[in-house]
């Protein structure tokens, strides 16, 4: 215990006297949290939607016949009242609603006016916005070709749940937390494993008397204890700066996060185990990891807009599963009921990348 | 096998993929000797030492160190071997001080336990115990990754190439040590490029491709060269070379420091038949005188065959 | 004549005097050897005179050409070889030499008639489409060398070529070293063997930033009284501390 408390030490020498690893671990996610702030925006499609129509005349019914049949979207069905799209949204059946007022076509006809409101999840402000603007669009189209266009006027009006200023760094901070995640812990990880044996220091570390798993243990556990500050910085900065709440849980948040850690930490290992250099092994972090996990997860692109054979591969990023949950935690405020799945994928994932970095992890040099 | 050997070897053998780094080595250290493996570079010595320490297993063949089993026992086996890898094995934006206390917690022990065995060698880098070991030169560095490998009171030392690359004033004041360490009864095996470092072992191993040629002691590996050998010197060094290889009765042909290093065809020769034929062929201040061989000329002999 | 003069050399880096004020002659064709403990200032010294790093102080010309102002021109009059970096090991022979044949302007009838040449002295014929990774590594620092004097410069500076090489292919190298001098090309080279200090016309032996000796090694041994030059290495390169 003795020997493995001298590593751990030593860990945290190289740590702190390393400007650029300081630099990365703690000026990263600021850095990142200000940059990403304006995510980029994204195409549609195959939006899942409900409507919300007491009367079902054939007004509606023809505007609707409209929206079913754009390629954009999936009409799912009719919800019986507005106060049933919340629900709609947290079990994550719908993206968007689209609500017709009382007596609609009678409505048009007396006042010349009658409303319609598209409802949509803003989890996502930048997919939330493309959905209000084409269900605008075609609306305006059917009035433009069946109600003329000066005599009547349809006037839509949005409302957004969750996220109801449609900001995106309430969006972004799930995603940066994923990201700065896996570069601390599987990014850093693995150079500073490698580094040991370009070093040769690695052959020595052998030869002691230090179990495998020591050595592990040890390179790993202060990049745990400080990836865990960066998550804890992340969500008071957001929330001091940007206001980003947290809805759901708090304990459950950071549990969730302390699954991510271990999930990443087991890359970052199984890479250092496969690979002698730093160079390989940062090439692989970044093309493996962060790639994805910026373009996979959902971060940025919606995978509901990305190709099946792109869509399938995404189950097999982490981050995609990780931020589906915090997501649901920190925007929606829902508990671990709905989210059960994800966190059992993420567990599953885990312990298969553990124990398979831990086997490849060599008692030898070959 | 005798009772009192440090490490045996029986017929290890050990190739990747097509390259063969090791072909049929044995041979065996006993306790407390300086036992040298002289060879170059590519020649198998860091492999047979990787095995030695339980880093690589053979392909065939095994080998004991202290009496345990390179392969089976490797975990103890490891808390008693002291290792110095080829290239200096220190953290380098640690400082001395930290990379010496370092290491002893990995070995379950304090510097102060075993500051003794070290004390020679730790108090010439010891005012420099806040710097990083970065910013050490070569020998400082030698002297701290020597304390760091020796920090745990081990049975046995391994150093692959601890003298490569440090100039010729380290290199001596780092054999002085291990002479000293040696008195303290640990075995020592140690591998070098430099032949003029043999003499220093008591016994060493001369290794090329992957392939022990002879293991005996310094001067047995001297005398069993059984050629007459010659240090020639003349005016113009490379017009020597030059023409005692054009020479009809010339068997080998090397320059070796101020002389010329020279063996006959011929059973009997005699200086003066040398002496007559530089002389006659324009080389001026020609002297010739029969010498005894050094390990390099031994070495080259059998490199040779 | 004189290839190489240096007067007053001088570099600081900081507080730091790697090298202190420095003065010597090479002559055309002569076999310098260079020596130095770890640290003594040799590195620093080449790298001046190679037109990597300019002067603090002092004056020199190479080839005909300042270090100050003429540094590129120096460049094209010098072929380099060290131990530590000398021939891409994923490339093969062939590529190698048509890499660093461009790279010294060399035409492309140059390059491969001097490729064919050099192949067929060091009797590497069969080796020209193998990658230098295979090669063993006494032929890849006969190699290296060959490759160095490519573009005929009128200076060679290699620093410690025969590292970790068998004995009889370091002497085998040296012979190159001979063979190219004897045709008037300077060798400027670094060792950490001493008997290879022996083989050279002349020898410096620097010290904290000073050249301590310069001199034929039977004129130093004889006045400084020592048997063989490293003798006279240990007695002036006391160990430089830290």
């Amino acid at each position: 215990m003795k020997s493995f408390r001298g590593f751990v030490i030593k860990e945290f020498f190289h740590i702190f006297r390393d400007y650029r690893t300081l630099l990365i671990l703690f000026g990263m996610p600021v850095i990142q949290l200000v940059l990403f702030g304006y995510a980029v925006r994204n195409e549609i499609q195959d939006i899942n939607i409900a409507f919300v129509d007491s009367t079902n005349d054939h007004v509606t019914r023809q505007i609707k016949e409209r929206i079913r049949a754009s390629s954009y979207f999936n009409v799912i069905g009719q919800l019986p009242s507005e106060r049933d799209i919340r629900e709609a949204f947290q079990r994550g059946l719908i993206k968007e609603a689209v609500v017709f007022e009382p007596g609609f076509a009678s409505r048009l006809a007396h006042d010349g006016v009658a409303d319609i409101r598209i409802v949509t999840d803003a989890t996502d402000p930048n997919t939330a916005k493309s959905m209000q603007a084409y269900t605008a669009s075609i609306i305006a189209h059917y009035q433009r070709d069946h109600l003329g266009s000066t005599a009547l006027r349809i006037v839509t009006e949005s409302r957004m749940r969750f996220n109801p200023e449609l900001k995106s760094v309430n969006l972004f901070v799930p995603g940066l937390i994923a990201l700065i995640l896996m570069l601390v812990c599987a990014l850093m990880t693995s150079i500073t494993i490698t580094r040991e044996k370009e070093l040769g220091t690695m052959e020595v570390l052998l030869v002691s008397p230090l179990k495998p798993i020591h050595i592990i243990v040890g390179k790993v556990l202060p990049y745990f204890v400080l990836s865990f500050v960066n998550v804890v910085t992340i969500l008071v900065l957001a929330r001091l700066v940007f206001d980003v709440p947290v809805r759901g849980s708090v304990p459950l948040l950071l549990a969730e996060c302390l699954l991510f850690i271990l999930c990443a930490l087991s890359l970052g290992i199984l890479i250092s185990s496969r690979s002698n250099s730093q160079q390989t092994a940062t090439m692989v972090s970044l093309a493996g990891l962060l790639l994805p996990t910026v373009i996979l997860s959902g971060f940025i692109f919606p995978i509901s807009s990305m190709p099946v054979a792109l869509q399938l591969f995404t189950h097999i990023v982490p981050a995609k599963w990780f931020l589906i949950i915090i997501r649901d935690i920190m925007l929606k405020g829902i508990g671990i009921e709905y989210f059960w799945k994800e966190t059992l994928v993420l567990a599953g994932m885990t312990l298969i990348l553990m124990t398979a970095s831990a086997r490849s992890f060599k008692t030898r040099l070959e | 096998m005798s009772a009192n050997a440090s490490v045996v070897a029986t017929e290890l053998s050990k190739a990747f993929k097509a390259t063969r780094a090791l072909a049929d080595v044995s041979f065996s250290v006993e306790r407390g000797e300086l036992f040298g493996f002289i060879g170059p570079d590519g020649s198998g010595k860091t492999t047979l030492f990787r095995i030695l320490t339980t880093l690589l297993v053979p392909d065939a063949g095994e080998a004991f160190v202290d009496g345990l089993h390179v392969v089976r026992d490797y975990r103890e086996l490891r808390k008693r071997i002291g290792y110095m890898p080829g290239r200096f094995s220190l953290y380098q934006d640690l400082t001395v001080a930290e990379n010496l206390s370092f290491f002893a917690s990995v070995f379950g022990t304090t510097v102060e336990e075993n500051y003794d065995l070290i004390r020679d060698i730790y108090v010439q880098i010891e005012p420099f115990r806040d710097r990083k070991a970065g910013k050490l030169s070569g020998g400082m560095k030698q002297k701290l990754a020597l304390s760091c490998a020796l920090i745990h009171r081990p049975t046995v030392l391994l150093l692959d190439e601890p003298t490569t690359g440090v100039d010729a004033v380290s290199r001596r004041e780092f054999w002085d040590m291990l002479l000293r360490l040696k008195s303290a009864g640990i075995s020592i095996l140690v591998s070098t490029p430099y032949m003029d470092e043999a003499r220093l072992c008591d016994r060493v191993g001369l290794i090329q491709n992957g392939t022990l040629m002879q293991v005996d002691t310094p001067a047995n590996i001297e005398n069993s060269f059984d050629r007459p050998l010659f240090g020639i010197t003349a005016q113009d060094r490379y017009r020597l070379l030059t023409t005692l290889r054009g020479y009809p009765f010339a068997n080998s042909v090397y320059a070796f420091g101020e002389s010329v290093h020279y063996t006959d065809r011929r059973n009997e020769v005699e200086p003066s038949m040398l002496v007559d034929f530089l002389q006659k062929s324009g080389l001026t201040d020609v002297a010739v005188r029969p010498i005894g061989a050094g390990v390099e000329d031994a070495f080259m002999a059998l490199m040779d065959e | 004549m004189k290839i190489i003069e240096a007067q007053r050399l001088t570099r600081k880096f900081g507080d730091f005097v790697a090298v202190d004020a420095i003065s010597f002659n090479v002559e055309a064709g002569e076999i310098l050897g260079f020596l130095g403990a770890n640290g003594a200032g040799k590195t620093t010294a080449i790298k001046m005179l190679t037109g990597l790093l300019s002067p603090t102080s002092g004056d020199a010309t190479v080839a005909g050409f300042d270090v100050y102002s003429q540094p590129e021109k120096i460049k094209k009059s010098i072929g380099y070889m060290s131990q530590r970096f000398s021939l891409y090991e994923d490339l093969t022979v062939a590529e190698n030499i048509r890499f660093y044949g461009g790279i010294y302007g060399l035409s492309a009838r140059q390059i491969s008639t001097r490729r064919d040449d050099l192949l067929e002295r060091l009797d590497l014929g069969h080796a020209r489409d193998d990658r230098i990774r295979s090669l063993p590594l006494g032929w890849r620092q006969k190699l290296a060398f060959s490759v160095a004097l490519l573009h005929e410069p009128r200076i060679v500076f290699l620093d410690e070529p025969t590292g970790g090489v068998d004995p009889i292919t370091r002497r085998q190298f040296w012979d190159m070293i001979y063979e190219t001098a004897a045709r008037g090309i300077t060798v400027f080279v670094t060792t950490h063997y001493m008997d290879e200090a022996e083989y050279c016309d002349r020898i410096s032996i620097m010290v904290d930033g000073r050249i301590e000796a310069i001199g034929q090694p039977a004129d130093l041994k004889k006045s400084f009284d020592v048997a063989s030059v490293d003798e006279l290495f240990v007695r002036l390169a006391r160990p430089v501390q830290a």
